[in-house]
């Protein structure tokens, strides 16, 4: 199966109005797909409605070639919100507790966890570079590798596809571009499709190879490989742009 | 030391509040964890007014509370949903029914000492009745929190990561109010309505003043709830005072404490560093 993710025909709105109209794409296994677009354009909305919190007015969606109605491996699916900004801070639970609550799949209800899911959890941290941190509250870390730290739930239960809705919001510049490397390097070693909403074109661009733009004129695919315009992010937004592309000092990665 | 245990009496007392010192916290760590602290208040008060419809109707006292505690608790998760961002409505629209509810129904229960009783307990007059009711009640908590031990911590901790990590959301959901309303309801007969509130949130708030984990936190609750507990009813019956609202005090003393101590010893680490840093 190379279709992993396909939306056909979907129409969704807040009361009368439409905030995503016709909209259809679809995406292959180990696809990094960026979703762009102006606020209120419906990315996050999309996110949703991937994930089933919501449900559309019209049209199909597909995840691992099943029918979202019928779909039931919710386990191969992975979403990452905007935890380093919405968090509960004060939740007294270690990052190896916040880990392992994502085993829930492989240990099953009333069961209990077993060493060999305790090696899991630090083999998810060891992914992401945050294996010495397991003892550690997880409101004591900071915005970027309590990130750091969600990516590795995610990841514990060996997922299939990533939805992140704009991880890096909150969080500083240089532990941003951390965890777009990380993704990117998750990606390619892990063959993960990941699915991001993001506003910061310029990382996106350097590690995605699909945009998914959502404009006032619906919804188009971009190739990130045939470059990225002042004019082109203008038309998507709906109003002029500045554009700063930089490159990626961590992943020595570079604008094409 | 130990004559206080040749009364029967007190013997079932203090079997009675240690199973409640354990099934209290143990559903109270998600309570608060929740942000729904309050939720204790709102129930046990609309238990007083199932204890009120009981007396009045000649129907149990404690099978009222359990079925007024229920739908209470069911009515809190159904308003919580028409206002997702703003729990606390659900909580304060439910109390006052219950309130409202108990005031209106007290009026027609004619022997108003019993009435009276299940305000701040009788944890020293348990019937054998209400013992067994206790330990059943019980068993079946300690074993729903330690099988649901992993669920529960995860539909706290977030409950949209939970939905889609597989767990039945909705049916974890509703065996949990289940054991909040039945809990409650049948420990507000021996400590007390107006009690057993903060026998559920005070060990949970001294518990997460010095725990480094979740596990510690549902450890520690229960260990602070013990303590308090027998403080309580050793204090209560040498000073011959009430021991529901005996052992909350002793609660709300060791909280302070243990926030002074804290204090201190942050104090003291700051001062510390402050005196590193100038010498070098």
């Amino acid at each position: 199966m190379k279709q992993i993710i396909e939306v056909s025909n979907l129409n969704f709105g807040y009361n009368d109005t439409l905030i995503l109209k016709d909209i259809s794409f679809a995406l292959n296994r180990g696809d990094f797909a960026g979703i762009i677009g102006a606020n209120g354009s419906g990315k996050s909305t999309l996110i949703k409605l991937l994930l089933k919190t919501i449900s559309p007015q019209s049209g199909e969606m597909k995840l691992l070639g099943e029918n979202i109605n019928r779909f039931k491996q919710w386990n191969k699916i992975g979403y990452v919100s905007q935890k380093a900004n919405s968090f509960n801070s004060s939740f007294p639970a270690t990052v190896e507790e916040v880990v392992a609550a994502n085993l829930f799949s492989k240990i099953g209800l009333f069961k209990f966890q077993k060493k060999h899911h305790k090696e899991q959890v630090y083999h998810a941290l060891e992914l992401v570079g945050m294996q010495d941190y397991g003892k550690r509250l997880i409101g004591d870390l900071s915005g970027g590798q309590q990130q750091r730290v969600f990516i590795a739930r995610v990841l514990v239960s060996e997922p299939e596809i990533m939805f992140l809705d704009e991880p890096t919001v909150g969080i500083d510049a240089k532990s941003e571009e951390a965890v777009y490397c990380l993704l990117a390097r998750l990606n390619q070693e892990l063959g993960l499709t990941i699915v991001m909403v993001t506003h910061d074109i310029s990382a996106i661009t350097i590690h995605a190879n699909k945009l998914i733009c959502l404009g006032e004129n619906g919804l188009f695919m971009h190739n990130p490989s045939e470059g990225i315009t002042a004019e082109f992010v203008s038309e998507l937004f709906g109003y002029g742009v500045n554009l700063h592309l930089h490159d990626c000092k961590n992943c020595h990665r570079e604008v094409i | 030391m130990l004559e206080i245990f040749q009364y029967d009496f007190m013997q079932k007392a203090f079997l009675v509040g240690i199973l409640i010192a354990i099934i209290t916290p143990s559903i109270g760590v998600v309570v608060v964890l929740k942000r729904l602290s309050m939720i204790g208040d709102s129930l046990s008060h609309n238990s007083l007014a199932g204890v009120a419809a009981g007396l009045a109707f000649g129907i149990n006292p404690i099978l009222g509370a359990v079925l007024f505690s229920i739908a209470a608790a069911f009515g809190i998760e159904r308003i919580r949903k028409s206002f997702p961002k703003y729990s606390e409505i659900a909580i304060a629209v439910i109390m006052s029914t219950g309130i409202g509810l108990a005031g209106i129904l007290s009026g027609f229960v004619k022997n108003s000492a019993n009435f009276n009783s299940f305000l701040f307990g009788s944890i020293v007059a348990i019937s054998d009745f209400e013992l067994y009711l206790v330990v059943g009640l019980s068993i079946i908590v300690i074993l729903a929190v330690v099988f649901l031990y992993k669920e529960l911590f995860y539909i706290t901790f977030d409950e949209e990561s939970a939905r889609l990590a597989g767990i039945p959301l909705k049916s974890i959901n509703v065996i949990f109010t289940l054991l909040t309303a039945v809990t409650i309801s049948v420990s507000a007969r021996t400590v007390g309505t107006l009690v057993i509130s903060s026998l559920m949130v005070l060990p949970v708030a001294t518990a997460m003043q010095i725990a480094k984990s979740y596990k510690q936190t549902v450890i520690y609750s229960i260990i602070f709830a013990i303590i308090f507990t027998v403080l309580g009813l050793y204090i209560s019956y040498y000073a011959d005072s009430k021991p529901g609202g005996t052992i909350v005090i002793v609660g709300v003393l060791t909280l302070i404490c243990v926030l002074l101590y804290k204090n201190v010893l942050r104090k003291a680490i700051v001062k510390r560093s402050m005196a590193v840093t100038s010498r070098k």
